[in-house]
């Protein structure tokens, strides 16, 4: 369950499935484990929790400051998540709304009503500042990734791929399956608050005409 | 101040690293070779976090605009003011007016230009270090004024210090790394300590793509992603290494076989593509952080 990521870093390990029970047990411990001695930084994945430490703790140590955390880790744990509602334009701009109606024999309002129905848990974050894994998407619309990614995907592109969905913050390369995108601004590096999500957040798109 | 006359390669800020906001997928960033960036700062009197400039696998020409004390540390590099060399790992002092050339040559990647009182950069995150794929901070380009802050004292105190580089590191083509085994160790057999690996072509502030022997893996599921560091060797479905650099994303869907110890990233990272033959042999992790506190405690003492 616990595992040296390197010399500085531990990588604490709460279930091998993409699950949202599990994922809400990271972000429960995650919490936990914010400002306390001897750790630096963390980074919440799926099942996993990464945990960068000062090197004035041993391994042994910081090990057992987790396991203590972990015993008071329980599933009733309501994080301090926020809720988002993100308007999404649909069929504009970049998109591959129609490759995916024809992929997966939708019509395009039950592709926008499908994705648009559910609200989604941000699994993570990574790829690029402030990108949000979410899920689960609804199984009908499970796309492989593009076979050749897009060298360049617009800022604000909502986007999905397997049983998950994300947006692009940035201009960037990109290998998802484009439904429409946000106005939203999900990273500003000089803002107070740089980033518009936290992993744990939950989101809900609204379609926009 | 300095005024950028030609810049070529890869020529960023860099300082410490952007630390706090992995969790939002952003980088660490920072040195490629946290030895000779911390050298640096240490030969010119500054903090160890003040910001310096990395270049790159290029060259960089610049003209003092008044007096200053440099130092440039790393490896593969020389520094010329068109009449005289200065030696690396060693400050000196340079006149209003002079012109300075940081040029490759061979035996490294990366070198590390710092000024006494560090280059005064504008923080982007709570960090000075340019992160180009994320749009955060500013590649240096010719005609850029590079303006630097206070020196810790009189200039002339900090002239021609040196540093005994050797007692602490040995740059080399053909380096034994030593590294932790990673969370998916078990995948593998031990081709990658018994083999040598190069680098490739492929390689940048984010990730050393090696070539050699390709690893098999016993177990081909593929890994739900999770966190990964600066040093992690991830091993694609082709079996060849990629160990993550200071750019590294936050994340990674590769299986991790090894992680580098941070006491030989420098060495890694200095590393020439093509020309070197890199082994890798397991250590623990008591010993890695002995090795790093060691290497930490040689630069503040300066000996």
């Amino acid at each position: 369950m616990f595992k040296p990521l390197g010399d500085s870093a531990l990588l604490v390990q709460l279930g091998d499935e993409i699950n949202p029970i599990i994922n809400h047990r990271v972000h429960a411990l995650n919490a936990l484990l914010q400002n306390t001695n001897g750790i630096l930084e963390t980074v919440p994945a799926y099942c996993t929790l990464l945990v960068h430490y000062d090197l004035d703790f041993t391994y042994q140590q910081i090990k057992n400051i987790i396991q203590e955390k972990m015993n008071q880790v329980n599933d009733s744990f309501q994080k301090t998540a926020r809720r988002h509602e993100v308007p999404v334009r649909y069929g504009q701009g970049q998109n591959d709304l129609e490759i995916i109606s024809s992929t997966l024999k939708l019509s395009i309002q039950e592709i926008i009503k499908i994705h648009s129905e559910k609200e989604y848990q941000i699994y993570m974050m990574g790829f690029t500042p402030g990108f949000p894994y979410m899920g689960i998407l609804d199984s009908r619309l499970e796309m492989p990734r593009l076979q050749t990614p897009r060298t360049s995907v617009q800022a604000g592109s909502v986007a999905i791929a397997g049983s998950q969905t994300g947006i692009y913050p940035l201009d960037s390369p990109g290998g998802w399956h484009l439904l429409g995108w946000t106005t939203l601004k999900l990273f500003d590096p000089t803002s107070e608050t740089p980033f518009l999500f936290s992993p744990g957040d939950t989101v809900k798109f609204i379609p926009e005409a | 101040m300095l005024k950028v006359i030609d810049a070529s390669g890869f020529i960023s800020f860099q300082d410490l690293g952007r630390r706090g906001y992995q969790s939002f997928g952003v980088p660490v960033s920072g040195a490629m070779d946290w030895f000779a960036y911390q050298s640096a700062n240490y030969l010119v009197g500054n903090s160890e976090d003040s910001t310096v400039i990395e270049i790159g696998l290029g060259e960089i020409t610049f003209q003092a605009k008044q007096d200053c004390v440099l130092a440039v540390t790393g490896a593969g590099y020389e520094v010329q003011n068109y009449i005289w060399t200065f030696p690396l790992w060693t400050s000196f002092y340079v006149r209003a007016g002079w012109h300075v050339q940081i040029k490759k040559t061979s035996g490294g990647n990366w070198a590390y230009l710092a000024i006494a009182g560090g280059f005064d950069v504008p923080q982007v995150l709570g960090s000075s270090s340019t992160y180009i794929r994320g749009g955060l901070g500013n590649a240096i380009q010719a005609g850029d004024v590079l303006q630097s802050g206070k020196p810790s004292t009189e200039l002339t105190k900090l002239a021609t210090r040196d540093f005994p580089v050797q007692k602490h590191i040995q740059y080399s083509q053909t380096p034994m790394i030593e590294v932790i085994s990673g969370p998916q160790r078990d995948r593998f057999d031990n081709t990658f300590f018994e083999n040598e690996y190069t680098l490739s072509k492929s390689f940048d502030r984010m990730g050393y793509r090696l070539e050699g022997k390709a690893i098999e893996s016993s177990d081909k599921t593929e890994l739900i992603s999770e966190g990964m560091t600066m040093g992690s060797i991830q091993i694609t479905n082709q079996g060849q290494p990629i160990v993550m650099m200071a750019d590294s994303p936050t994340t990674g869907g590769y299986p991790k076989i090894a992680n580098v110890i941070k006491a030989d990233l420098p060495l890694l990272a200095q590393c020439e593509s093509g020309n070197s033959k890199i082994r890798f042999r397991e250590v623990d992790v008591e010993e890695a952080q002995e090795k790093y506190r060691m290497m930490m405690k040689g630069i503040g003492n300066g000996k």
